[in-house]
């Protein structure tokens, strides 16, 4: 199910859109190329997009392994909210999946659950510096619950780092 | 995706997809452990030349195969790393374990 909502008044542009799909991994690289698609209306630059394509495949990833622990059953569902207010992105990433116990040891770096399947903890501390802003919202048995924010058309710190 | 994977001397060179993301690191995991057990071979050489993304997914590629080979002096290289995968490698703090190869 994909909606777009376009509210656009004369003053600010205001976009929204939701999608929802199966955990499975072969979504990753659509719910990825989803939310590129959709910000190109603000022109970002290749650095930019690279960016929200990482943070987002980041995410979605969390979403169906950790939180559907792989499983891939029909009712297993990630749930996407973009957002766009003037040249700020929004985007949510929502799942009804296992929750995380204690937050803060999970947005470590290098912390992971799962090393035998090679995951390298790195998740969260990509979103965190791919993105503006990054809150997670959980509770074990509940879901989890993935906010970023993007500003587009400033140049991120990371790449004068060279 | 077989001929992604060929071995020279005592190199496993692997040629990475155009996306690495979680959904095909399972495969070129698996396949990589297959060839460094079979084929006894020490290092592993990561082309990166077609990948256009890379998440996390290929810092924990890269990871393993170095966790397996680094115990008998092995050592893993990177070739053809763009920008944005060189930003993803810093990021992580491989460039202590990988070779960035111009």
């Amino acid at each position: 199910m994909i909606e777009i909502v376009n509210v656009n008044n004369d003053t600010q542009i205001r976009n929204e859109m939701r999608m929802e799909f199966r955990a499975i991994s072969e979504n990753e690289a659509f719910a990825r190329t989803a939310v590129a698609a959709f910000v190109t209306q603000l022109n970002p630059t290749l650095e930019e997009v690279s960016d929200i394509k990482t943070a987002v495949s980041e995410a979605v990833t969390n979403s169906i392994i950790h939180g559907y622990d792989g499983k891939n059953c029909e009712e297993n569902r990630v749930w996407l909210k973009c957002f766009i207010k003037n040249d700020v992105l929004d985007v949510e990433i929502r799942d009804t999946g296992v929750g995380i116990e204690d937050i803060e040891r999970a947005m470590q770096p290098l912390f992971t659950t799962k090393p035998e399947l090679d995951r390298s903890g790195m998740g969260f501390a990509f979103m965190e510096a791919f993105m503006d802003d990054l809150e997670v919202i959980s509770e074990p048995g509940q879901g989890t619950c993935v906010h970023m924010v993007k500003k587009l058309g400033v140049t991120s710190w990371i790449l004068n780092e060279d | 995706m077989e001929n992604e994977f060929k071995i020279i001397d005592n190199y496993l060179m692997i040629r990475m997809p155009d996306e690495i993301d979680h959904h095909r690191s399972v495969y070129i995991s698996k396949m990589a452990d297959k060839y460094i057990v079979n084929e006894q071979v020490g290092n592993v050489v990561f082309d990166f030349e077609k990948t256009i993304f890379m998440d996390s997914s290929g810092i924990g590629i890269i990871v393993g195969r170095y966790k397996k080979i680094s115990c008998f002096g092995g050592k893993v290289f990177a070739i053809n790393v763009d920008k944005q995968i060189r930003r993803i490698l810093l990021l992580s703090g491989l460039n202590d374990i990988v070779e960035i190869m111009e």
